[in-house]
């Protein structure tokens, strides 16, 4: 394959970023702007034809007898520090690859084109758009990664950028907070993926640097890919603590995930994340980076099965999670934070379904990675219907000012366009057919009564709460009662302009279609195809499910009633604490500031002023000491020198005469 | 011969002494000078001294006193020269008054 389209992948965002981040500021806001879409609309076409080249061309590079292959693009030694310690850069090319590099590109446009409605008035418009292109690039260099190391360079990279951007408005005190939390609650994960993949890379030191699996080619996932047995026997022998030593790399290499995933614990940074501008919070927050855990998951799903074990925590973190936010979900105000926790939600579905993607017969039938296929398929359509749904809020706060549903209601009237893709964007995440989000919803819930019945009943409850909130959200927003200040004439919500109103279209449009997608065909745990086929009991139950919880959420909130305070009233005790998040943050305050700052950081702090500083101080009050005494002597009397002089040469005249007797 | 040395060395200790003694004590920069010029000569004298009756055979102890002479003679010009610019800064030329070259 030619190496050209898969190099402007990677160059276009990066010099989009140089160009605008070091010209930027020179340039109209306009011309910025649209040298960024434009150079975006040239990547989106770069990536649409690798992606449906590899997809439907057919060389035998990509598939062979039905079977789609890995394909290395290009793959050279960057940094070469010993024979066995090698990182390379390069371009992978394999089916979650072209699926993201789709996904990747198309939210990326989508939100490029939104912005410029969105940002218009904003100060700092092109670092803005500067910013846009280096996470794009950071995203697209970390999916096509060939390496883990190359994985872990652009993973940091994303969180970089996430940061940037979360703290784009940094004259909000509330801004900057959310973007340190991020990005210390990421990079907190991150070490811990740091430290899996040193555990790796130890014991993978011990096989033969000039074998094929010795040295760099350990870390390369086309070989970790194809053979993880052979590349990780030397670590299949070696236990820590009760569990084998590849179980615990694996699972630390999880935790990086469940940072950048915001699986439970280390979900808190998400919702803080709201107040960066909310296409970032489409882009970066509901659609490609956070999936990067899940991604990675994927990436080293064939290592995963080696140790089953590290699948049922995968499995454990992603059910709790899922569980968890949806019940917050059903009692936040605002509504990107609702949002927020419906990502994390779908998120640890994504999770669940990898991990009861092990391959493990059950009944004789042989449920080969199904979950590993529907996931990937809800991350997809997750992607296109949570973009949507971010979109769609920005679109109201553009046009309220606020992001409390409480300053909304009744807005259907005014906002048609919003009010139709937001309810497509609902139906989908809510699993209602014909919409994307029921396919895929599907499909993992299948993955997960076949993997265990507790798992599918508990994944259809989170289902279940999931249509509740978001048709809470919903009627919320646009029925309940309206707003009295919208009578008032400059106060009148509209509609966003059409470069807000057509990706809210075209996404929409998507998340009708998306579910039609033979996604069995394209993306499966081997690269054989798989078929898919509704499992009758399974579909009916989640769309009776839904279709419940959507009664529920009509009956209490479709038109101002007192039902839901009394509700409220009947149990303050739960409502209070999933509006307060159950806590979290206030735990971890109480972690960080009593335990940590108060108690830890104190006492070393003590030794640092008293031990370390005291040494030092005590060498400089010495020094001070003699200087004050001795100073005298400096007089600028040149006759005291003299006599000085003369005193010393007469001690040492005595001395060495005393010496010589 | 000891003795004979002895008489040229004495009056050399004699001024040495006188010198050191009056470059403590004087104010006057002049006479600061002057007894840095006692306290050459005294030297100079020994060397002469030295070489004359120790080392009757080498000419090293009287081509240094030449030497130090033509020196003495450069550095008496420079501390004139130095001796005026005080007198012109502070209206003497007392040494006290030049305790500021400390900086």
């Amino acid at each position: 394959m030619d190496i050209t389209l898969p190099i402007l992948i990677l160059a276009i965002p990066f010099a989009m970023f140089l160009i605008l981040g070091i010209g930027g500021v020179k340039m109209p806001r306009k011309l910025a702007g649209s040298i960024g879409i434009l150079a975006n609309g040239a990547l989106l076409a770069c990536c649409y034809t690798v992606a449906f080249t590899y997809f439907f061309s057919g060389d035998p590079l990509f598939i062979i007898d039905g079977v789609r292959q890995q394909y290395q693009v290009f793959d050279v030694t960057w940094l070469a520090f010993t024979d066995r310690l090698v990182v390379n850069i390069g371009f992978l090319l394999d089916p979650i690859c072209a699926m993201m590099l789709v996904v990747i590109s198309t939210i990326s446009f989508m939100v490029h084109l939104y912005s410029w409605g969105y940002m218009e008035h904003e100060p700092g418009f092109q670092r803005y758009y500067a910013f846009l292109a280096l996470f794009t690039f950071s995203m697209l260099g970390l999916v096509v990664a060939t390496n883990i190391f190359q994985m872990y360079i652009f993973w940091e990279l994303v969180g970089v950028s996430s940061f940037l951007l979360i703290g784009f408005f940094y004259k909000l005190p509330s801004a900057v907070s959310a973007s340190k939390k991020a990005f210390i609650v990421t990079r907190f994960a991150d070490l811990f993926m740091l430290i899996g993949i040193l555990v790796l890379s130890y014991y993978v030191a011990q096989t033969p640097a000039d074998g094929p699996l010795g040295g760099a080619s350990a870390f390369n996932f086309l070989m970790l890919n194809s053979h993880p047995t052979n590349v990780l026997a030397s670590t299949l022998g070696a236990t820590f603590m009760g569990g084998s030593v590849l179980t615990w790399a694996m699972i630390l290499i999880f935790v990086g995930g469940m940072g950048k995933s915001a699986m439970l614990p280390l979900h808190i940074w998400l919702p803080d994340a709201m107040e960066g501008p909310t296409p970032v919070s489409a882009l970066i927050h509901a659609a490609t980076m956070v999936v990067a855990g899940v991604y990675l998951v994927a990436r080293f799903f064939p290592m995963y099965c080696i140790v089953p074990d590290s699948l049922t925590f995968i499995t454990v973190v992603g059910a709790i999670t899922a569980f968890y936010a949806a019940v917050v979900a059903c009692a936040q105000i605002d509504i990107k934070r609702v949002l927020a926790f419906s990502t994390i939600s779908q998120i640890a579905f994504m999770m669940v379904s990898l991990g009861c993607a092990y391959d493990q017969p059950i009944e004789g039938v042989h449920y080969s990675g199904l979950g590993y296929m529907a996931g990937m398929f809800h991350l997809f359509t997750h992607a296109m219907f949570k973009a949507l749904l971010f979109l769609g809020a920005g679109a109201l706060i553009h046009a309220v000012h606020s992001n409390d549903y409480t300053k909304m209601g009744g807005l259907r009237k005014y906002m048609p366009i919003t009010h139709w893709t937001f309810l497509i964007g609902c139906l989908a995440i809510a699993g209602i057919p014909p919409f994307s989000g029921f396919f895929s919803k599907d499909e993992m819930l299948t993955a997960m009564y076949n993997r265990d019945i507790i798992w599918g009943v508990w994944m259809t409850i989170v289902a279940g709460l999931t249509a509740f909130y978001m048709f809470r959200i919903y009627y919320l927003i646009f029925w309940w009662e309206e707003n009295p200040e919208y009578k008032h004439d400059g106060h009148k919500p509209h509609d966003a302009p059409w470069q807000m109103s057509l990706p809210l279209i075209i996404l929409a449009a998507v998340s009708c279609v998306a579910g039609f997608i033979p996604f069995g065909e394209f993306v499966t745990f081997n690269g054989e195809p798989y078929h898919i086929h509704l499992e009758g009991w399974v579909a009916g139950t989640s769309i009776t499910v839904a279709v419940l919880a959507i009664a529920l959420a009509t009956v209490m909130y479709a038109k101002k009633n007192p039902l839901p305070s009394k509700m409220r009233q009947a149990m303050p005790g739960l409502w209070m604490a999933a509006h307060k998040r159950f806590y979290w943050d206030e735990i971890y305050m109480f972690v960080t500031h009593k335990i940590i700052f108060g108690g830890i950081c104190r006492a070393i702090a003590w030794f640092d002023r008293h031990i370390i500083d005291g040494t030092m101080d005590a060498l400089a009050a010495v020094t001070n000491f003699c200087s004050v005494k001795i100073k005298s002597f400096q007089s600028g009397n040149v006759q005291a020198y003299v006599a000085w002089y003369l005193l010393g040469a007469l001690l040492l005249g005595a001395i060495t005469w005393i010496c010589l007797l | 011969m000891d003795l004979e040395m002895l008489w040229y060395l004495v009056p050399s200790v004699i001024m040495f002494c006188a010198g050191v003694f009056g470059f403590i004590t004087r104010k006057n920069t002049i006479a600061l000078l002057l007894s840095l010029e006692l306290m050459l000569n005294a030297a100079d004298l020994n060397f002469v001294v030295f070489n004359r009756y120790l080392f009757p055979g080498s000419m090293e102890g009287m081509v240094f006193t030449l030497f130090a002479i033509a020196i003495a003679a450069a550095e008496t010009a420079i501390a004139i020269a130095i001796i005026i610019n005080i007198y012109r800064a502070v209206g003497n030329s007392d040494i006290t008054s030049a305790q500021k070259m400390k900086f």
